[in-house]
């Protein structure tokens, strides 16, 4: 007979070990795998996306001519309003070719190319200008001109000689042009804040679009969910989790509402269009019907978590309140609910974050639609929050469906937008729970 | 007339209620309140919701029947009228009860009772709208188009010049090959995290990573569509698919699928993390003190015991795998295809909706109704999961409590 220490391993020993040590870092390699993704999204959206909060503008000085913008010479916005914005874009662009023959810069480019390197947008905002403030004209104007979407691309990173000898809407003389100008101080790049104020601009001119419009219909949606959601949630949860008799009905609640917080957020879109679009007639894409499909969709998400946070107020509570004389409903009004608000105001949050990224249900109550006026948070003609508006998620999805590439970076741009928005949200959540929670 | 005027006369008149209600049991008890049985501001609080409640039902239901008659212009006269009437005989009943011996804190609660009741039953009354929303315009789209070659027809090719194919299958082929992807790169990724999180990891270990792996759960889906899009489709196209020959499409099943699977990891760790734990230590003991190693404890006792909660976790991922729709619209790519090939642009049941119901839509025409008839089969499918898993994990909890 053999004797064998403790401390050799046999074989199966090893094979054993060897499968344990396998099996745990299956483990590591899941979490691994899990971080890897987490850290590649949140880069690709950073990389791609941080271009939209810089634009490239031209600077130059401008003599606005008289002659061509108030003929008559009275200074009147009703006569001259009658200039429209090609004319001024004439303007812009003879003023851009005086710079650069003051500058000294040769090109071959023609006058009508370089013309092209201002943004559209750019003649219809100088005619706001120049409209609100007729003196204006025959002055020498400052003017922060927006670069056209290709060149900005180009400054970023986005557009290179070599797409540009492919794309008919720029050149590569125009890029050319375009860093012998920025050497000169015309052109720059500089952080883009109206990103955040700016409404959509159409197809042609990706520079000037921003989320103003997006945000604010978004931020209408919330206190509509906000507003409806909250109370709405606390009082079934109060009911089901305080007063409901154990009954048929109350489990058909119970599951009803495990289930809706199952159902897929397009179905609730369905519903939006049915029931609030086609039935009830609100407006079309208006942050009234949105804010009302997502209340119904957030709703199950905070009837869950205020249970919770009801459930964990201890029973000894209730009784103190009920042996001094009051109601069951005083007992839950004064006392339990009180103790429970942290827990339900942190339940509310990550419903309504949860409601601010939701994007499918929104596709189909028209929210789609383009829109460039700021939404009223109330008009005699359309009501409370009745303004056709856009949401962030909606403009994101929106400007993935166009064909310039800038639209998908501006898209990326948002994104980041919203994922700061909803980090906030988040982290006011996390600062309620650790500061209030309280622990039985 | 407008039911602004209503509206202002029974906020006025449920204020004013109030005060007198409350005066009313003051001077009833003659100055001293002791002889009450509710104190005064219980008796005004009753007379308050006494007018306000009723009146308010009024308005609800007048706007649902106006709405269910088609009723488009103004509200006749009588409307407001019988509101405020309404109004002014819950004031008045109130009122008249205002007594020494009236228990006004009962009657107060069961009026604040009735407005819980009301909340909950808005849970009842979503499903209710949901069902009914899609179930009168399905109703409507088999009315013009045969049932048997929406269920069996293999072609969808929807035409808006009318006598389109609608046939379903393909759409439920590509929603449930996509699925099937995210699940096989969800599940093992989600379960061995969750395995290693709970039985394996320091507390340390588990307070950083776990959050870490939740915060892909709190990522919105276009933000997870968008991913897709730009990112995950360019690269299986470049570096996969046009190498092996598989196809050129950016938008295919396997982008879709494998951002969906990245979407699903938070959920499936979460679900099974709250199911391993929920295993009692004693069956862990057990096995540890036998002799088996760590491992062998996990592989032969606690995954078995989590087995049907697991499963169930895994079915409920299932049903949020099949109505996930920004994903598949950005990154599954829209042509309806009966095919094998991962690499290759299909489609999904979410994306027909979507492009169906966005855009000019005639509510007549059967290929705007078949949006309708979609959402419905998803509903359906999705609710069966969800009520399977539901009842799975339910009677696994009350197994171990």
């Amino acid at each position: 007979m053999t004797s064998k220490s403790l401390l050799t391993e046999d074989k199966r020993t090893k094979a054993r070990n060897a499968a344990e040590r396998r099996f745990k870092s299956y483990g590591v390699a899941a979490i691994a795998v899990a971080m890897m993704a987490l850290a590649i999204l949140l880069t690709s959206v950073i990389v791609k996306g941080i271009g939209a909060f810089s634009q490239t503008y031209v600077t130059i000085d401008i003599t606005l001519p008289a002659d061509r913008l108030d003929k008559d010479g009275n200074r009147d916005p009703a006569e001259m309003a009658g200039v429209t914005t090609i004319g001024y874009a004439s303007v812009l662009r003879d003023g851009l070719i005086d710079t650069l023959a003051a500058a000294g810069i040769e090109t071959e480019v023609s006058d009508r190319d370089i013309g092209d390197m201002i943004s559209k947008e750019a003649s219809a905002t100088v005619r706001n200008r120049v409209l609100a403030n007729p003196d204006l004209i025959g002055e020498t104007v400052n003017f922060n001109l927006l670069a056209d979407g290709r060149i900005d691309g180009f400054f970023k990173g986005r557009v290179t000689m070599e797409t540009a000898s492919r794309d008919q809407n720029v050149s590569p003389e125009q890029l050319v042009l375009a860093e012998q100008m920025a050497e000169a101080g015309i052109i720059e790049t500089r952080i883009n804040w109206a990103f955040l104020s700016l409404p959509d601009a159409s197809d042609q001119r990706p520079e000037a679009a921003g989320l103003g419009v997006a945000i604010l219909g978004s931020l209408y949606m919330m206190i509509v969910v906000l507003v409806l959601a909250l109370p709405i949630a606390v009082a079934a949860s109060i009911y089901l989790e305080e007063f409901a008799p154990k009954n048929r009905w109350t489990d058909i609640i119970e599951v009803n509402i495990a289930n809706l917080a199952a159902v897929p957020s397009i179905v609730y879109g369905i519903l939006g269009l049915a029931i609030f679009i086609n039935f009830m007639e609100f407006n079309q894409s208006s942050p009234l019907v949105g804010g009302l499909v997502l209340t119904l969709m957030t709703l199950p998400t905070i009837i869950i978590s205020t249970r919770a946070a009801l459930k964990s107020v201890p029973p000894s509570i209730r009784d103190a309140a009920l042996g001094v004389g009051a109601s069951k409903m005083q007992s839950v009004f004064h006392h339990v609910l009180p103790l429970a608000a942290p827990g339900i105001l942190t339940g509310t949050i990550i419903g309504l974050a949860q409601a601010l990224g939701e994007t499918a249900p929104l596709l189909l109550i028209g929210m789609v639609a383009f829109v460039r006026d700021y939404p009223q948070a109330f008009s005699d003609s359309a009501g409370l929050f009745g303004d056709p508006s856009t949401a962030l998620p909606v403009q994101i999805y929106n400007w993935t469906q166009r064909s310039d590439p800038a639209f998908v970076e501006r898209a990326q741009g948002a994104i980041i937008v919203l994922l700061v928005f909803l980090l906030i949200m988040n982290a006011a959540a996390i600062i309620l729970r650790r500061k209030f929670e309280r622990r039985w | 007339m407008s039911l602004t005027l209503p509206l202002l006369f029974i906020a006025a008149l449920s204020v004013g209620g109030f005060f007198i209600a409350r005066s009313r049991a003051q001077s009833a008890a003659g100055g001293d309140i002791r002889k009450l049985a509710s104190l005064p501001r219980q008796h005004g609080l009753n007379t308050a919701l006494s007018t306000a409640i009723p009146a308010l039902f009024a308005i609800l239901a007048w706007l649902f029947a106006a709405r269910l008659l088609s009723y488009r212009d103004a509200a006749p006269i009588w409307v407001p009228l019988a509101i405020m009437l309404i109004a002014t005989l819950g004031f008045i009943l109130s009122i008249m009860r205002v007594s020494v011996t009236f228990r006004a804190r009962t009657a107060a609660e069961g009026w604040i009772r009735s407005l819980l009741i009301g909340a909950s039953v808005i849970a009842i009354l979503t499903t209710v709208g949901i069902v009914f929303s899609m179930l009168f315009e399905s109703i409507n789209f088999f009315s013009q188009y045969r049932w048997q070659d929406f269920f069996f027809s293999t072609n969808w090719a929807p035409n808006f010049r009318g006598n389109s194919d609608l046939g379903i299958l393909p759409l439920l082929w590509g929603t449930l090959y996509i699925s099937v992807i995210a699940l096989i790169f969800a599940v093992p990724i989600g379960l061995f995290a969750a395995v290693y999180l709970s039985e394996y990891a320091s507390r340390r270990t588990r307070s950083v990573f776990k959050p870490l792996i939740e915060i892909l759960a709190g990522i919105p889906t276009i933000v997870y569509g968008l991913f897709a899009l730009v990112t995950v489709g360019p690269f299986l196209r470049d570096y996969f698919a046009q190498p092996t020959g598989f196809g050129d499409s950016a938008s295919s099943v396997m982008t879709a699928g494998l951002v969906m699977g990245i979407m699903l990891i938070p959920f499936v760790s979460s679900l099974s993390d709250d199911i391993i734990n929920a295993v009692p230590q004693s069956l862990r003991d057990g096995s540890l003190g036998l002799g088996s190693t760590h491992s062998e404890t996990i592989r032969q006792v606690v995954l078995p015991a989590a087995l049907p909660g697991i499963v169930g976790a895994i079915l409920l991922a299932a049903s949020r795998a099949i109505g996930e729709t920004m994903i598949v619209v950005l990154g599954a790519g829209a042509a309806a295809r009966l095919d094998l090939n991962p690499f290759e642009a299909m489609t999904t049941v979410t994306v027909k909706i979507v492009s169906q119901l966005t855009g000019d839509t005639d509510f007549a025409s059967p290929e705007t109704l078949v949006a309708f008839a979609l959402g419905l089969t998803l509903f359906v499918i999705t609710l069966a999961l969800n009520v399977l898993a539901l009842y799975i994990v339910r009677r696994y909890r009350e197994q171990y409590e």
